[in-house]
């Protein structure tokens, strides 16, 4: 068997809740014991509109975080943001209803064996993997500090509970309608050359992430991003969300952002030519 | 029914049964071993592969469009050296069937690439595409040209010999598909898969330019499935004794008796598995039971059932 998409399975999960948050949507699913393969970080392939639906491909959404409780057995939740028509209806979806899903997807992120300084930045509702990662890093003893940013207020997505599996939350708005004004990237450069950071883990825009990684460049701190990239398959066989990543010997490679992603070494990542192909042949 | 025959052939080389991956949709068959035994089906058909790696095209890639979607990969890809020392040996382990897609730039490059598929055992047939859209200059989209589609298959056959089927794969975005058919029959192609994408575009109300990296991409899925039935219906007419790999928006057992009835041999599942890992298998089952639901005695005798004249 291949190593490949090895903890995925198709199912039908069960929507247990469904609530609006601000600008997004809280969905609660039951998965049973699939809930033991997922990591922060991993994301799900969701058939979207019906049997009869004209769209014809799963929605990726990044799992924010499972749990496991005696009386739902295992659950899965996830921040939707009702953007398109894939997302609105899933969106739309009430209490009781049963969902196409595959799951887990993608590598997650790396949890280190030592007690780290860990800095989680999220940029709109991609804050909602870094709550379940927030729980796994404070667990093992991790110091987290999280900042989040969003154009405005209304896009942050930060709940309360998720609130006590961090020592310090700081919230960006470029609008400066909830937080400081600016954006989230600003404080970054001064934690670290203060050494308040050793683990960057960051989940958000491509422009973000990008921004982020130069930051990080020349300094000894790891940065660990989930990447976006548009996506037919979710399951690595149509090759439609490559990046150009640097792999070994110096080479470039193009690489699939749902099985060698969602979560990649942020300095291994070619940010400026994202969009493009390199010039001379691999 | 267990005893039901759902073989099939094309050219000298049988299958237990008719369905397939398509080629593009599977990338090596590894990403959709999780979901399924690759054993099971008729064969992988895998990526086509060139002579060198390649980067392919820029992203966006991709765009979902009503009941279908365009993809502009422009055949991403390790080389057929490495394909043929890693993926091919990997597919055999798992007692895969395995039919290897080539694609070059010139008529040399084809040659080259079946030389070398050649040298390798255990393949059952070679799908040679020439018909993929996603190229720089559409003057090498070889199925678009009689002469260039008939140059291509010669060169493959003097290369290969008789020892494993050739497979031409052909666009629809021709005015004359049974004239490129038979073109590439008389120059030594046993047998033919129907078919490639259609070209397509999607202009992003946005940015208001082209949507995709490369601007142009390949229509697939449930959009283009009467397309398919056209073409397969009308190259089994002018050419009744040449096997067709039938292709184009299957996503469910009566989408592939549908082909099936217009006179494919068997049927490469694509787009529909990226929208359900476990398309290829299911619509396997349901091809089966459908099969047998309406009475056919073995998969061979629903082949083209749809040209029959009814007898006075």
């Amino acid at each position: 068997m291949s190593q490949i998409n090895r903890s995925a399975a198709q199912m039908n999960a069960t929507v247990l809740s469904n609530k609006r948050v601000g600008q997004y949507h809280q969905i609660v699913f039951g998965i049973g014991d699939l809930v033991k393969s997922c990591r922060p970080g991993n994301f799900v392939a969701i058939k979207v509109g019906g049997d009869s639906s004209r769209m014809i491909l799963r929605r990726a959404f990044a799992i924010s975080r499972v749990a496991e409780s005696v009386s739902f057995g295992g659950t899965m939740e996830l921040i939707v943001a009702p953007h398109g028509a894939g997302s609105k209806w899933l969106c739309s979806q009430a209490e009781g209803a049963e969902v196409d899903m595959v799951a887990p997807l993608g590598t997650a992120f790396g949890i280190p064996t030592q007690q780290v300084k860990a800095l989680l930045v999220g940029g709109g509702y991609g804050s909602a993997p870094l709550f379940g990662l927030a729980e796994v890093l404070k667990a093992r003893g991790c110091k987290v500090d999280m900042l989040l940013g969003a154009s405005t207020g209304g896009k942050i997505y930060a709940p309360m509970e998720g609130k006590r599996s961090v020592n310090s939350l700081k919230i960006y708005t470029e609008d400066g309608s909830m937080g400081e004004t600016g954006r989230v990237t600003e404080p970054i450069k001064a934690l670290i050359q203060s050494r308040e950071v050793d683990v960057i883990y960051s989940c958000g825009p491509m422009g973000m992430l990008s921004a982020i990684s130069a930051l990080v460049e020349g300094s000894d701190v790891v940065h660990q991003c989930a990447v976006e990239e548009a996506m037919a398959c979710g399951i690595g066989i149509c090759m439609t969300c490559v990046l150009p990543v640097m792999g070994e010997g110096g080479k470039i490679a193009m690489l699939r952002s749902c099985i060698d992603g969602p979560v990649m070494d942020g300095s291994q990542v070619q940010w400026q030519m994202v969009g493009q192909v390199p010039e001379v042949s691999p | 029914m267990n005893n039901f025959d759902f073989s099939t052939t094309l050219g000298n080389a049988f299958f237990n049964t008719p369905i397939f991956t398509a080629s593009g949709c599977a990338s090596s068959g590894k990403e959709l071993a999780q979901f399924f035994d690759l054993r099971d089906i008729g064969a992988v058909v895998t990526k086509s592969v060139m002579n060198k790696p390649r980067y392919g095209r820029p992203t966006p890639r991709m765009a979902e469009t009503p009941s279908g979607m365009l993809n502009s990969i422009g055949l991403q890809g390790p080389g057929i050296d490495a394909f043929l020392a890693s993926d091919v040996p990997w597919l055999i382990e798992q007692k895969s069937r395995v039919i290897v897609s080539i694609a070059g730039e010139t008529v040399e490059e084809y040659a080259t690439l079946a030389r070398k598929v050649r040298s390798v055992s255990g393949i059952s047939a070679l799908e040679v595409n020439i018909s993929c859209p996603n190229v720089e200059n559409r003057g090498l989209v070889f199925a678009c040209d009689p002469d260039a589609s008939r140059r291509v298959i010669d060169g493959v056959r003097r290369t290969i010999g008789g020892e494993i089927p050739i497979i031409a794969k052909l666009s629809p975005d021709v005015t004359n598909l049974p004239d490129i058919a038979r073109g590439v029959v008389d120059a030594g192609a046993d047998g033919l898969a129907l078919i490639n994408t259609v070209l397509g575009m999607v202009i992003n109300i946005d940015s208001m330019r082209p949507h995709l990296g490369g601007k142009t991409g390949g229509l697939s899925g449930p959009a283009i499935r009467p397309v398919a039935v056209r073409a397969i219906y009308q190259v089994h007419a002018a050419l009744p004794n040449v096997p067709i790999l039938g292709m184009g928006g299957v996503t469910s057992g009566r989408d592939a008796l549908e082909l099936i009835l217009a006179g494919a041999s068997g049927v490469s599942v694509g787009t529909a598995s990226f929208g359900n890992p476990l398309a290829v298998i299911e619509i396997q089952r349901e091809l089966r039971e459908l099969l047998i639901a309406k009475g056919f005695p073995t998969l061979k005798s629903a082949i083209g059932y749809a040209h029959r004249v009814e007898s006075q």
